[in-house]
């Protein structure tokens, strides 16, 4: 595999493969499915949002897309072709809960961790890849936090740092799990602006989102879940409330306020 | 004669058991930092415990085959298998039964560890094992020890050393964020199994120096204290590296020194001397750093609103924060501003609606972060943007309701 240029702009696919694509996907946890047979598309440009009540396996389906959970049944492709030769155009923003906080690390460094591919196991850290890091960081508002410590920022600030490391990676396909969640209204102008600049430069979005009321604005594209696939598609076919009605049930009171509001 | 041993001129041996004990003191601190960063320092206390059963194993095997049973390279080899048997039960009860880690650690580690003991006691009965001496392994010692032995154990040391080294990132990443290094590719199961492996070679080699019940603090005490002294990952696998060393070089000094000294417990001690050192005067995470930076907290605290108190006319009713006031010469006894209080007054009040403006001002999002309520505000914006912020202070004002 030849290692991906750091200053990758938007690539041109010669395939026209979807960036990713699952089939009969079924996760589960002990007995009970957590995702069960769900199919879905996520076409080239796309900004889709993955909604559902909570518990639907939202984070769970982008896990087992990525790899990070092994699923009981499906198949997963990137372009058309297995996830393992494709991983490097993929980048992952996880949940911020999922990082012990106190952790030892810089801001810088965590951004750094982006770089993985190209730093390998012993290749030193130059100044061009800091500088790389330092730019990632200025396109999310945090380029005067390189030197603290990551448990010294804000919740907002931290989702920030990860994208920042996800953006280092230079990959065309962007799956994010509740990067809205527990932020600051910065943060959510910041992170939702360099989402919509990546899906201008034609690379593909996706991200489990919990706020209905955004969705419209945020998003083209809606996949509804409900450990099953509820509906698919752009959001004025999809985002309907009949759809949003069987997905959500009997919590569809607050959550249909939110869509039409 | 301390001086001697720590200078290395008590002759050959000492200098290269000391020299030996040196380089697994950086192994272990530097493998230890992965464990710990991963947050399971206490695998590796399984792991050196199920260590025992091997040794009394493998020299009862080469005795059986008509050699050395103490021989040091068949004893490490015996006790890395069985060290080995023992982690894979942990991993296996953890993963495949209800038991969390800790559980299935203490299980395993007493399992193997009572079965050891049982076959160092038949050794003590047989014919060849009276003067076996299997028993210094439990602590360690360094007295007649052969130069191949130290040779050994430093080569072993290196090598471990060097291992860790090259994996030291993915190790990091998965340390920090599993999730995200899963998606990036990193085999999660095979960078924690060379953790443990790396751990489990440490552990194995310093049999001899430490002994096996206390192989654990020199891979957990060395990063503790390292973190003291550090935010930044690299650093604190070096430091720890630097501490394991210098604590290993200076117990087995002092054990040389002394032969009746048992080794490991003068390592390990000599680590708590530096974690103790470190926990109380270390800058930013020390106690007494802490214990200063609240004091000085809760005085700028008072201070303030004191001061504030005193620019809105309010009655000061704490003593503490009329003390600190007359002290500095902003008010008297009776908790009335003098002309430097009332001017400090007017300054602290002004502050906070400044700081009000800036925290609204989306652009100066780290200036903002900065606030705490008292810091004075020209040391965290320029002075054109001061005067920014006082044009808005004052422009509301201007405009008629």
């Amino acid at each position: 595999m030849k290692p991906i240029s750091i200053a990758n702009t938007s690539q041109q696919n010669p395939d026209r493969k979807a960036p990713l694509s699952i089939r009969g996907l079924t996760v589960s946890y002990g007995q009970s499915p957590a995702v069960f047979s769900v199919d879905a598309e996520f076409p080239q440009g796309a900004m889709t949002a993955i909604i559902g009540p909570n518990g639907a396996g939202k984070s769970t389906l982008l896990k087992a897309s990525l790899g990070i959970l092994r699923p009981l049944s499906g198949r997963v492709t990137v372009h058309g072709r297995a996830l393992t030769d494709q991983r490097h155009r993929i980048a992952y923003v996880p949940q911020r809960a999922s990082v012990d906080w106190d952790f030892p690390t810089m801001v810088l460094d965590v951004v750094l961790m982006g770089l993985s591919r190209d730093l390998g196991l012993l290749r030193p850290v130059r100044a061009r890849h800091r500088q790389h890091a330092l730019d990632c960081l200025d396109r999310v508002g945090m380029a005067d936090f390189a030197d603290r410590q990551i448990g010294q920022l804000s919740g907002g600030q931290q989702q920030r740092v990860f994208l920042a490391r996800a953006l280092a990676q230079g990959a065309d396909l962007y799956l994010l799990d509740e990067p809205f969640a527990g932020v600051d209204a910065a943060t959510e102008k910041a992170i939702i602006a360099v989402l919509k600049t990546l899906n201008a430069e034609g690379k593909t979005v996706i991200a489990v989102h919990h706020d209905l009321s955004t969705v419209a604005d945020y998003f083209n594209r809606v996949l509804i879940l409900n450990i099953r696939k509820i509906a698919e598609g752009p959001v004025a076919e999809a985002f309907t409330d009949s759809n949003l009605q069987t997905a959500y049930g009997g919590r569809l009171a607050t959550a249909q306020m939110g869509a039409t509001g | 004669m301390l001086w001697q041993a720590l200078t290395l001129q008590l002759g050959y041996n000492a200098t290269l058991v000391a020299i030996g004990a040196m380089l697994l003191g950086i192994a272990a601190g530097v493998s230890g930092s992965f464990l710990f960063l991963r947050r399971r320092a206490l695998v590796s206390d399984a792991i050196s415990h199920a260590t025992l059963p091997g040794v009394g194993l493998a020299f009862i095997v080469m005795v059986a085959l008509g050699g050395d049973g103490r021989n040091l390279a068949g004893l490490l080899a015996g006790s890395a298998i069985s060290a080995a048997i023992g982690l894979l039960c942990v991993q296996w009860l953890t993963r495949n039964t209800r038991l969390a880690e800790d559980s299935a650690i203490g299980a395993v580690l007493s399992v193997f560890f009572g079965f050891g003991i049982v076959l160092l006691t038949v050794i003590q009965t047989m014919e060849s094992g009276r003067q076996a001496g299997l028993d210094s392994l439990l602590l360690g010692a360094t007295a007649g020890m052969l130069r191949s032995d130290a040779i050994l154990i430093a080569a072993g040391g290196a090598l471990t050393l060097a291992l860790t080294l090259i994996l030291r990132r993915p190790m990091i990443m998965v340390a920090f964020d599993r999730d995200y290094a899963a998606a990036r590719g990193l085999n999660i199961r095979q960078v924690d199994f060379a953790t443990m492996a790396l751990v489990l070679a440490v552990t194995v080699v310093g049999l001899k120096i430490v002994g096996l019940i206390l192989i654990v603090a020199l891979l957990i005490i060395p990063p503790v204290t390292a973190r003291f002294w550090t935010d930044r990952t690299e650093r604190v696998w070096q430091f720890s590296g630097l501490i394991g060393g210098l604590s290993a070089y200076t117990g087995a000094a002092i054990s040389a020194s002394a032969p009746q000294l048992p080794t490991g417990p003068l390592i390990v001690l000599t680590g708590f001397a530096v974690f103790v050192v470190s926990l109380a005067f270390a800058p930013g995470r020390g106690v007494l750093a802490a214990g200063l930076r609240h004091i000085s907290f809760q005085r700028r605290v008072h201070m303030r609103q004191g001061l504030l108190a005193l620019a809105q006319g309010q009655p000061i009713y704490e003593r503490y924060t009329i003390r600190l006031l007359m002290r500095a010469g902003l008010a008297r006894a009776d908790g009335v501003a003098t002309e430097a209080g009332r001017a400090g007054a007017a300054k602290a009040l002004l502050d906070e609606h400044r700081w009000e403006i800036l925290r609204t001002m989306s652009d100066q999002e780290s200036a903002t972060a900065l606030y705490d309520g008292m810091r004075a505000i020209e040391t965290v914006v320029t002075r054109d943007q001061l005067s920014e912020i006082d044009a808005r202070l004052t422009a509301p004002r201007d405009v008629p309701a």
